[in-house]
């Protein structure tokens, strides 16, 4: 306890190397090579423009005559230049996969944004007033539960559909993903933030603040937030890994990003129109770097829940 | 006990309601059923007139009235995107989807609750060790990725299934199924298995914490003070205890296969009611979309009705204290 | 009723060391812990939490829960070795030849089976009897334990039935059998103070007429006082005293024992707290060297602080203290001084 008394940055340090949580984190080779592999994965996508061989989504570095190329490594007829071969309209599959990557994660961190900025303020709300706005949210949430993410995300997208022109949609495409998606996310985070403050609520320094008239607001952020960061970080990850697949099952439904702006899902949908003709490295290397990172997230959650509640185990 | 189950009826119907409320207000703000029913020169007269007699001109909780009575006959309107009754499409859709999901929830539960109780019994062993990897990889794969892989190695590479479609299919009465010839019954394993796979890891993951959950308990600690073998430890007290919690979680799960049925149905071009809701979400075919949200809804009201029966039929403490709220814990 | 010392012990334990491997280093829960129990004896084990005294019991039962398992030491029933048997030749014995009584009543019996079949499985998992034959005795044994009403109480869940009346039901289980030796860990602590007396004299009687051993564990000084024939008391995993229970209860010879009987407002009144020594029992990472007891002794000597004393004839009893050793607890040590 000696070295406790250290201060700044060493002490930081100190506290986070001699903590179970870094100490379950060192000794699980699983979760170091996920962190890793997620890392690597989220650098290269947001660096594809530096990084990318090719510039697959603008039409004029284009050529049909460099279309569908097998990858290099398993055919003689693949070139170096397009190492994971082309599509049919001779875009690069590499460069795809790096640009598709970063549009599937942007959308991701986006809805997981949305969905926890949502259910945060609305589980404070529900669990401070209680009462009849309480029993709403909460009864929202019940109905909501009932019908699976991809549904709701399905549902928004199609009402939106339907409210706006088609030419139109395709602009906002992606505004309609991220919303979609985070609306249908909101619920386990509203649940978690409103036990928490059911719980903090009544305790003695909250009354005390109460009483010496800081506000509400105040009050919870303060006191209320700091309890619920690590259930809310479990959830986040968790919901990652969940809003990454729910953006690649929109996008493969056709619902999601349109063609000209490639996710991972819209990769898979374009090379899966042309699977029947043996052409697999089209769709196999997206839907690779797909389960790659997905499984990676969600080694990373699982992980992060199991260091934070030991009692689940 | 009877209480009870009327107390859960009556909360279903609530979240029944409040599901028709959302499709009301789909069918009856997002879209206009006046468009659809009427060309492109029509008058506005015309349509005002139409209007006053379909009664959209009645105060809202009329038209839902209406709304809801309507749904109860079977009777949601036209399609935009074909004209025909939207009733009629679901129904000749309803089998497929339904014969699809039964499969695929026989091939979760008797394939995913044994490999749960394996893992949990011997959570230290390699092959556990294996499936609990493999598990998390299996959530890791989107159903639609996992349906890819399906139809490129068994249709496209060794040619011993179908890739689409129902195959052979027999109408007995109205119900269209599959079960009854050869190519029908291939048709269904790979839509099945894809459509199963990742409720079967969320299954298998499940049995198997709440195993060890139980494995850890006093009664078990005193069940094993008592001499009692292994088998009846592992099999007549943990997995019954198991169970309590596994039937709701799974009841859901098995439930939400219906909605998954989408993304599947898509990836076979399955004729299933998710197709057409697929579809209908393309074209924005409002009255198509409501109806499937109210189908949808029914459904899970369903199972969760037939969830709350076997919870009776396993716990003793509801059973005796006549209803009231479900014991917590065990 | 002294411990028969020519006839054979009915449980020999000699030399018990429980470990449990974790992060920072293996920890020694038991160390060292020798005692016999006698048939029909009834052996009162005491002392904190902490001390070892239900890790003991489980070991005796073979249940100690991973990573704890024996280090050292043989346990012997009837003079055969059991802590070494397979898994399976074990479970024979638990249940058949020792049975068992954990803490709370409420969570030991499982929820979803009656009372009726968590016992007719015990007895048919033990003896060759059909089922009517094992309902019969479970009704029997029902009644033995003083549950009114037993032949209809049979087909009655665990939750029906109140928290002392569910702790007879675990009673009656661990009698199924009709085992030689009951391990009971802390049978009355979860219970109301208005119970506990009761089913301690249940437990009482029903071992005196079938001539069962038991092996008491619990804090409770009291209920060791009034039930016990002797008594073993642990002090971070050790035995620090050893003897029949009224000379251990009236001319302690540990400091520490004296400490705890001082502790005792009176006879067969529960007490809440042993308050009367200063300081708290080291965890299992910081036993000091010597006697663990020194840092609260107030008889300490310079020997206590290095060398470990091993239970010794003291009077009537036998306690771990260099008091009783001739060579005595060695110099004093002067006040506020502190050793290197």
């Amino acid at each position: 306890m000696a070295q406790a008394s250290r201060s700044g940055l060493s002490g930081w340090l100190h506290r986070v190397s001699d903590s179970d949580v870094w100490w379950s984190f060192k000794s699980s080779p699983m979760t170091v090579a996920a962190a890793v592999a997620t890392f690597l994965i989220i650098a290269v996508a947001f660096l594809s423009p530096v990084l990318a061989p090719h510039t697959p989504f603008d039409p004029a570095t284009l050529s049909l005559s460099d279309g569908l190329k097998p990858p290099v490594l398993v055919s003689p007829d693949g070139e170096w230049a397009f190492p994971l071969g082309t599509d049919d309209q001779g875009r690069d599959v590499l460069s795809s996969i790096m640009y598709g990557t970063r549009l599937s994660l942007i959308v991701s961190l986006a809805a997981v944004g949305v969905a926890m900025v949502l259910g945060i303020s609305l589980g404070l709300i529900s669990g401070y007033f209680g009462g009849a706005i309480d029993a709403v949210i909460m009864r929202v949430a019940d109905v909501q539960l009932t019908f699976p993410a991809i549904l709701v995300a399905l549902l928004i997208d199609g009402v939106v559909r339907g409210l706006i022109s088609v030419k139109r949609h395709d602009e906002i495409a992606i505004f309609v993903v991220v919303g979609a998606i985070g609306l249908s996310f909101w619920v386990s985070y509203a649940r978690t933030v409103r036990g928490s403050v059911m719980v903090e609520k009544n305790k003695e320094y909250v009354q005390a603040a109460r009483v010496i008239g800081l506000s509400p607001l105040l009050i919870m952020v303060r006191h209320v937030l700091p309890n619920v960061t690590g259930p809310v970080l479990v959830i986040a990850t968790l919901n990652l890994g969940l809003a990454i697949i729910t953006e690649a099952t929109l996008s493969f439904l056709g619902v999601g990003l349109p063609s000209t702006e490639p996710s991972l899902g819209t990769l898979i949908r374009l090379g899966n129109e042309v699977l029947q003709s043996g052409d697999w490295w089209i769709t196999v290397f997206p839907g690779i770097t797909l389960a790659a990172l997905v499984l990676a997230v969600n080694l990373l959650g699982d992980w992060l829940r199991d260091a934070l509640n030991p009692k689940l185990r | 006990m009877l209480a009870f189950i009327l107390r859960r009826i009556l909360q279903s119907s609530a979240v029944l309601l409040a599901v028709g409320l959302v499709a009301f207000s789909l069918f009856r703000y997002v879209g206009d059923p006046v468009n659809a029913m009427v060309g492109q020169d029509t008058s506005m007269e015309e349509r005002d007139a139409l209007r006053e007699k379909l009664g959209l001109n009645d105060p809202a909780p009329v038209q839902f009235f209406h709304f809801i009575a309507n749904a109860a006959r079977g009777n949601f309107g036209l399609s935009y995107r074909t004209s025909e009754p939207v009733g009629r499409l679901i129904l000749e859709r309803v089998p497929a989807t339904l014969e699809l999901s039964f499969c695929a929830a026989v091939f979760v539960l008797f394939v995913g609750v044994p490999m749960g109780v394996y893992t949990g019994l011997y959570p230290k062993h390699w092959s556990s060790r294996l499936l609990q990897a493999i598990s998390l990889i299996g959530i890791s794969l989107p159903t639609f990725l996992i349906g890819i892989l399906l139809i490129m190695v068994f249709a496209v590479m060794l040619h011993w299934l179908p890739s689409f479609g129902r195959g052979d299919t027999v109408r007995v009465g109205w119900w269209v199924t599959n079960f009854l010839t050869l190519s029908g019954l291939k048709a269904l394993i790979l839509p099945s298995i894809t459509l199963g796979l990742f409720q079967l890891t969320l299954i298998m993951r499940l049995v198997r914490s709440e195993m060890l959950e139980v494995m850890r308990t006093e009664y078990i600690k005193f069940a094993r003070a008592r001499g009692l073998t292994n088998r009846a430890i592992n099999f007549g007290h943990a997995l019954k205890n198991t169970l309590v919690p596994v039937i709701t979680v799974a009841g859901l799960q098995l439930g939400s296969l219906i909605a998954f049925a989408v993304v599947t149905e898509t990836v076979f071009a399955w004729p299933g009611v998710g197709q057409l809701f697929i579809q209908s979400v393309q074209f924005s075919d409002i009255p198509v979309m409501a109806a499937y949200l109210l189908l949808i809804g029914l459904f899970f009201v369903l199972v969760n009705l037939v969830v709350d029966l076997l919870y009776f039929a396993v716990d003793p403490r509801l059973r005796s204290q006549g209803g009231g709220a479900r014991v917590a814990g065990h | 009723m002294a411990a028969a010392s020519n006839n054979q012990p009915l449980l020999e334990v000699r030399n018990l060391r429980v470990e449990f491997p974790t992060r920072r280093g293996t920890l020694l829960a038991v160390d060292d812990v020798s005692f016999d129990i006698a048939p029909g004896e009834v052996l009162g084990v005491v002392g904190e939490s902490g001390a070892g005294k239900s890790l003991t019991g489980n070991a005796i039962i073979g249940l100690l829960e991973p990573p704890g398992r024996v280090a050292g030491g043989e346990i012997r029933l009837d003079g055969r070795r059991i802590d070494n048997l397979p898994y399976e030749e074990m479970r024979k014995i638990r249940g058949a030849r020792i049975g068992a009584i954990f803490q709370d009543p409420l969570t030991s019996l499982n929820p979803l089976y009656s009372v009726g079949r968590q016992l007719v499985e015990t007895i048919q998992t033990h003896l060759p009897l059909s089922s009517s034959q094992a309902k019969a005795r479970a009704i029997e044994l029902l009644k033995e334990v003083g549950i009114p009403g037993a032949e209809m109480r049979i087909d009655h869940y665990p939750h029906q039935f109140s928290g002392g009346m569910r702790q007879r039901v675990v009673i009656a289980l661990a009698l199924c059998a009709g085992p030689r030796l009951i391990v009971a860990d802390e049978p009355t602590t979860a219970l109301d103070v208005s119970i506990q007396a009761q089913i301690i004299a249940l437990l009482k009687r029903l071992c005196r007429e079938h001539g069962t051993a038991v092996m008491l564990v619990t804090h409770d000084m009291g209920v060791i006082a009034e039930t016990a024939d002797r008594v073993a008391v642990m002090y971070a995993g050790r035995v620090a005293e050893i003897g029949p229970v009224r000379e251990v209860v009236k001319h302690a010879k540990h400091p520490y024992t004296k400490g705890l009987m001082g502790s005792i407002p009176s006879l067969g009144v529960r007490t809440e707290k042993l308050t009367q020594i200063d300081g708290a029992m080291p965890r299992l990472t910081e036993i000091p060297r010597g006697c663990a007891f020194n840092p609260r002794c107030t008889f300490k000597g310079r020997r206590c602080l290095v060398e470990r004393p091993n239970l010794m004839p003291a009077g009537a009893t036998r306690a771990a203290c260099w008091l009783h050793d001739s060579g005595g607890v060695g110099a004093p040590i002067p006040k506020e001084t502190v050793d290197a």
